[in-house]
């Protein structure tokens, strides 16, 4: 029921903050923050409640909601949570109430609306990491890319609606391959079974042959490459990212992508293993061209968001670099590289946001000197360009350490490759102190004016942001035992369908030798 | 005992926590008292455990201690645990000590500048990385230490980060840095791999089980060595620390010449067992060092910067330390080390006394004579010079001749090269030494004015060093000089494992190690004495003008064009990739590609909105058309 909630809570949530808004903008606002936050205090009691569920070795579900919505064609309101998902839900309401609190000043018309288009794009992602019906799935990453056009669309800057176009393109493009694929499987399974469902744990039972499931992973694989990014399919992002409200950067950044990587882990793997399996080195190559690929064009970028977007392609390189690697290491180190990329990438674009609310450009080349006058800001960038270039106390080095340290065994050449782009993250990320707070002020003495450093709200949102940074980065454990089931439970079921189909292939074999003697 | 281990790495990381949050609200004094008294209690408690190993019972060689389990999952496991041993305890003695004494130098030097403050968070904040670096009883722990030792140096390497040049400087330093690093993650990968645990305990017991020369520890070493290379500053990676030298002076002299650049010196050493089992990279850590010995003694010949010349002295005296390690000597490679940083922090420190008297100038030739005018400096630095030299009984001499020992013992090129460095070394200190203390003052009228010797708190930090590069050689005295060599017998217990598998070492005798030292110190008084004539007798100065330079000369004044190289070689192709990219493959290919497909559609819907003429005579016409072609098509197929 929990669960269930959590998405009405902010489906409502919108709706009624945007009503108020007609009558009261500062009422919308505060609707909007106090409906994530109790979302965010209701996941954090389901966090503290998570012991029995690390404890019991029986079900991998720590919370499971069922109810019919379209029976005659199998369709249910199913949900179902376990450490991946909570870790998840958690990194989205987190994020969520820091949305909330940098578009207070930022956005100054249509706020309503806004506040509403926010809560839905949070109630998609919510929905798309609870939801274990394929077709409510479908739905619910509908959601989040609707409201995620017009957040980008009307509130973005100069070349909004190009970079909302083609935002828009893309992820519609990719998601209708997925919409193929997840109607393939439902009347492959319907089928074969008897019983047509759209229902995860009945499909992940369905059989096929592997040309079949070749070609059905594809086409989830192309909307969750796509959402990643993959190298070459990532140039929405850039263009997304820099045209966005800070609101909708930090989403898009650290939501958004991240539902590609949890889509990867959740479906493509459990469901394809094998043919997962057979494109591994392929994924893993394109794992790697992306970090090296990402790292160096950031290093070129005078658009601090782009810069920060491209540094978000290399970071997401080895994410599949992690995933299909196929080893706890590997995971573990996915599943934190998307926590903390989520809440360092985050904490850059609020960063630009509140340089461009100062200064209004996001021209790095104009900027410079900002140290003087802004301390306190320029401490929490250094924080935070330290940790996107994995300095080890903050969480991404143990997220990429996992990573290189999982995916070694699986592919030497490719890890050390990998590797290669810690030292191009160092060049990028020292780029940021150079050019911004470094230096002498460049900007004439009358455009910064209004520089002043960070003001309380602007705290609120930075500290937490800094203490759970190093949080994750000097006592991770927390959060990789909660992990630590689905990964292996992840891991087995796949281990066990490769050994399954392998093993059928052998009696196949056995039967027809037989035929010949 | 062991609880105590805790709190040294703690005491320095509260007082960067203390003084970050209460920044505005404490007077230089009180942030003063409490940087300085954190490393201070850091130190006292140092030396409890130093002492308590020094006169602890056969076999009980270590104190360890775990503060929490910081990563477990599937097969990995690490933990924050911390391992005092002889080893470490060395470290820690130096980290602290040396340390507290650069901060409360630092309370003089920096008082008048506006980062004070800022000045000294970092300057804790480094000695606790430090401390974690030397203290971590696992790979994974050394790397925090290491990399959080790193941030420190970019940190304050552009500490003035006004100027473009040092914050260039500071971002050199960080990149050439993390591309060692690389090396030595890697090497922390293969070893987790190959051994299943990357505490140093688990590694080295397994390691007896591999053979000599095993080609799976040969990569894991030389992984390891490769970051060595960067934080060490070893060709081909050392360019950045003569550009370090941005930074405020006790920086130098802390991170830049004690401490942080001895890091891959303690982490060869404390790896001595897998070096040990691969002689072949004991070969090339050998070879590197010893180039580097060579190859920065001539560079430091010809700069007229008095940093630049103490920095390449560093990168000179490092590769030293290496020759020793590679020799497979670690306890030497250790004693020089140690001994490297006392004078080397006095020789840094004294050189921060005179550019403060000298109105923060640098350049030697706008100096001279300073000896009137800063006596106590003058003592000092002529101490430090003497010591790094090797004229006994200062400390350079028994540790620097310790080296070259070994180096005869194992071969004659690797002595006689080393031999040359350390002549190289005494000739360009004692031109450094000559041009800025005796003579004629060479500054401007207004500069000449206001010089002064610097307050107390500077100069009482001189004078310890200055007694501690006197004494600090004492630590080990030769047998052949009648000593015992102390430190060897207090290290004896971490190297053991390596000198069982290594078997015994051959030792010069007496008469021959005699001989050698009579000669080395003969030459090294020919080379003070040529310095003597050239820059005092002569009264000589180098010149400005770059043009009436020998070429020889040009090549060693310009360092090679080593920096230049890299800058075409590696900087440009790269940041030209990077626009390339853009605007190639990212603007015109992928993106043409995607707004084509967009073009395409929009232009095919266009026409295709033609056919809809509303014409029902058209659409008769069509729909016969396509069911002719139906028919056709399906009696051919």
């Amino acid at each position: 029921m929990v669960l269930l909630l959590f998405i009405i809570i902010l489906m409502a949530g919108g709706v009624v903050a945007w009503i108020a808004s007609r009558f009261n903008e500062t009422v919308g606002k505060i609707i909007a923050l106090l409906t994530v936050s109790a979302d965010l205090a209701l996941s954090i009691m389901v966090w503290l409640n998570r012991q029995a569920y690390l404890d019991s070795s029986q079900d991998q579900w720590m919370m499971r909601f069922n109810a019919e919505w379209i029976p005659t064609f199998g369709i249910s309101v199913s949900f179902a949570l376990d450490g991946l998902s909570l870790l998840m839900i958690m990194l989205t309401f987190f994020l969520g109430v820091l949305a909330v609190l940098t578009s207070w000043k930022e956005i100054e018309y249509r706020t309503g609306f806004y506040y509403f288009n926010l809560l839905w794009v949070l109630a998609g992602i919510t929905g798309v990491f609870l939801t274990m019906d394929l077709f409510l799935f479908y739905f619910f990453w509908e959601v989040m890319l609707i409201p995620m056009y017009f957040l980008i669309g009307v509130w973005g800057h100069e070349n909004k609606t190009y970079a909302a176009y083609k935002f828009f393109i893309f992820t519609q493009a990719s998601g209708l391959l997925m919409l193929l694929a997840i109607l393939s499987l439902y009347f492959i399974h319907g089928s074969a079974n008897g019983t047509y469902t759209f229902n995860y744990f009945e499909l992940l039972n369905t059989t096929y042959s592997p040309e079949v499931g070749r070609l059905l992973m594809l086409g989830f694989l192309a909307a969750f490459v796509v959402k990643l990014p993959v190298v070459p399919f990532h140039t929405w992002l850039p263009d997304a990212h820099s045209q966005a409200p800070t609101a909708g950067s930090l989403i898009l950044a650290g939501l958004l992508l991240k539902t590609g990587a949890y889509g990867l882990l959740r479906f493509v793997v459990p469901f394809f293993p094998e043919a997962s399996l057979e494109l591994a080195p392929v994924a893993m190559l394109f794992g790697v061209i992306g970090i090296l690929y990402g790292a160096i064009l950031a290093f070129s970028q005078t658009d601090f968001k782009r810069l920060v977007a491209y540094t978000s392609v290399s970071h997401m390189g080895f994410v599949i670099l992690g995933v299909f690697a196929f080893n706890e290491l590997a995971w573990q180190g996915v599943v934190m590289q998307m926590i903390t990329h989520g809440i360092s990438t985050g904490a850059l674009f609020i960063l630009a946001g509140s340089l461009y609310e100062r200064i209004h450009t996001r021209d790095i080349t104009s900027m410079g000197g900002f140290w003087a006058r802004m301390p306190f800001m320029a401490v929490i960038a250094l924080i935070f360009s330290m940790a996107s270039l994995g300095l080890p106390g903050l969480g991404n080095f143990v997220a990429e350490f996992l990573t290189l340290l999982g995916s070694w065994s699986a592919n030497r050449t490719l890890t050390i490759f990998a590797a290669i782009g810690l030292v191009g993250a160092t060049a990028y990320s020292l780029r940021i102190m150079q050019k911004i707070y470094y230096g002498e002020a460049r900007m004439d003495p009358h455009r910064s004016s209004h520089s002043q450093d960070l003001g309380t709200r602007e705290k609120l949102i930075f500290i937490p942001m800094v203490l759970l940074i190093v949080w994750l980065g000097v006592y991770p454990q927390v959060f990789i035992d909660t992990a630590k089931r689905p990964v292996n439970d992840g891991l087995k079921l796949s281990e066990q369908k490769i050994r399954k189909s392998f093993e059928a292939r052998e009696a196949v074999l056995n039967q027809k030798g037989g035929a010949h003697e | 005992m062991s609880d105590l281990i805790g709190f040294i790495p703690l005491a320095p990381l509260l007082g960067f926590l203390f003084i970050g949050f209460l920044n505005k609200s404490l007077t230089k004094g009180w942030v003063s008292f409490f940087a300085c008294g954190a490393v201070f209690v850091a130190f006292i408690l140092s030396s409890v455990l130093f002492f308590n190993l020094l006169n602890a019972p056969e076999g009980q060689a270590a104190f360890t201690y775990t503060a929490f389990d910081w990563i477990t999952t599937g097969n990995f496991s690490v933990s924050f645990s911390f391992l005092v041993d002889p080893l470490s305890a060395t470290m820690m003695m130096i980290i602290t000590g040396v340390g507290f004494l650069i901060h409360v130098y630092s309370v003089g030097y920096m008082y008048h500048d506006d980062g004070f403050r800022r000045f000294f968070m970092y300057l804790n904040l480094f000695i606790f990385f430090m401390l974690l670096l030397v203290m971590g009883s696992n790979y994974l722990l050394m790397f925090v230490g290491w990399e959080g030792v790193g941030l420190c140096s970019y940190l304050l390497i552009g500490f003035w980060f006004k100027n473009q040049d040092y914050n260039d400087a500071a971002k050199k330093a960080f990149i050439m840095n993390r591309i060692g690093d690389l090396g030595l993650i890697l090497g922390v990968i293969l070893i987790f791999v190959t051994f299943g645990s990357i505490n140093y305990a688990d590694v080295f017991s397994k390691a007896g089980e591999f053979p000599v020369g095993s080609e799976i520890i040969t990569w894991i070493t030389i992984l390891l060595f490769v970051g060595a290379i960067g934080k060490s500053a070893q060709i081909p990676l050392y360019t950045w620390l003569p550009d370090a030298m941005a930074g405020p002076t006790p920086v130098s002299a802390l991170i830049h010449a004690a401490t942080m650049v001895t890091a891959g010196v303690y982490m060869i050493a404390r790896n001595n067992v897998l070096y040990t089992l691969s002689p072949f990279t004991l070969e090339i850590v050998t070879v590197i060092g010893l180039a580097t010995a060579l190859f920065a003694a001539t560079i430091a010949i010809a700069q007229n910067d008095i940093k630049k010349v103490l920095a390449y002295s560093t990168v000179s005296q490092l590769g030293l330390m290496f020759v020793a390690l590679g020799l497979g000597a670690f306890t030497t490679g250790i004693f020089h080390m140690a001994t490297h940083a006392f004078f080397k922090a006095l020789l840094f420190l004294g050189a921060g006394s005179v550019i403060h008297g000298m109105s923060d100038e640098q350049d030697i030739r706008k100096m001279g004579g300073l000896r009137k005018y800063l006596p106590i400096t003058f003592i000092t630095f002529l101490v430090g010079t003497l010591a790094i030299a090797g004229i006994p009984p200062f400390a350079g001499f028994f540790s620097k001749d310790e080296i070259l020992a070994n180096a005869f013992a194992h071969s004659k090129v690797v002595y006689a090269v080393g031999a040359i460095a350390s002549l190289l070394t005494s000739f360009y200190m004692f031109r450094l030494f000559f041009l800025t203390f005796s003579g004629e003052n060479r500054a401007s009228e207004e500069v000449k004015h206001h010089i002064h010797e610097s307050p107390k708190s500077m100069t009482i930090p001189l004078m310890v060093l200055a007694v501690l590069s006197l004494i600090g050689g004492f630590m080990g005295v030769p047998e052949v000089l009648g000593g015992s060599h102390a430190l060897n017998n207090f290290l004896s217990p971490v190297f053991a494992q390596s000198a069982q598998i290594a078997g015994e070492h051959h030792h010069l005798d007496h008469s021959t190690e005699l001989i050698l030292m009579g000669l080395i110190v003969g030459l090294t008084l020919v080379m003070i004495f040529i310095a003597y004539s050239i820059y005092v007798r002569r009264k000589s100065v180098p010149t400005s003008n770059e043009a009436s330079l020998g070429a020889a000369h040009r090549l060693v004044y310009n360092k090679y064009y080593v920096d230049e190289a890299y800058n075409t070689v590696v900087v440009k192709p790269l940041y030209f990739l990077s626009k390339v990219f853009d605007s190639v493959v990212e603007k015109l290919l992928i993106d043409n590609i995607v707004n084509g497909t967009g073009k395409a559609i929009t232009w095919g819907s266009k026409t295709l909105r033609l056919v809809q003429t509303g014409n029902t005579g058209f659409y008769i016409l069509a729909m016969v058309i396509s069911i002719i072609v139906l028919l056709v098509s399906r009696s051919f197929l």
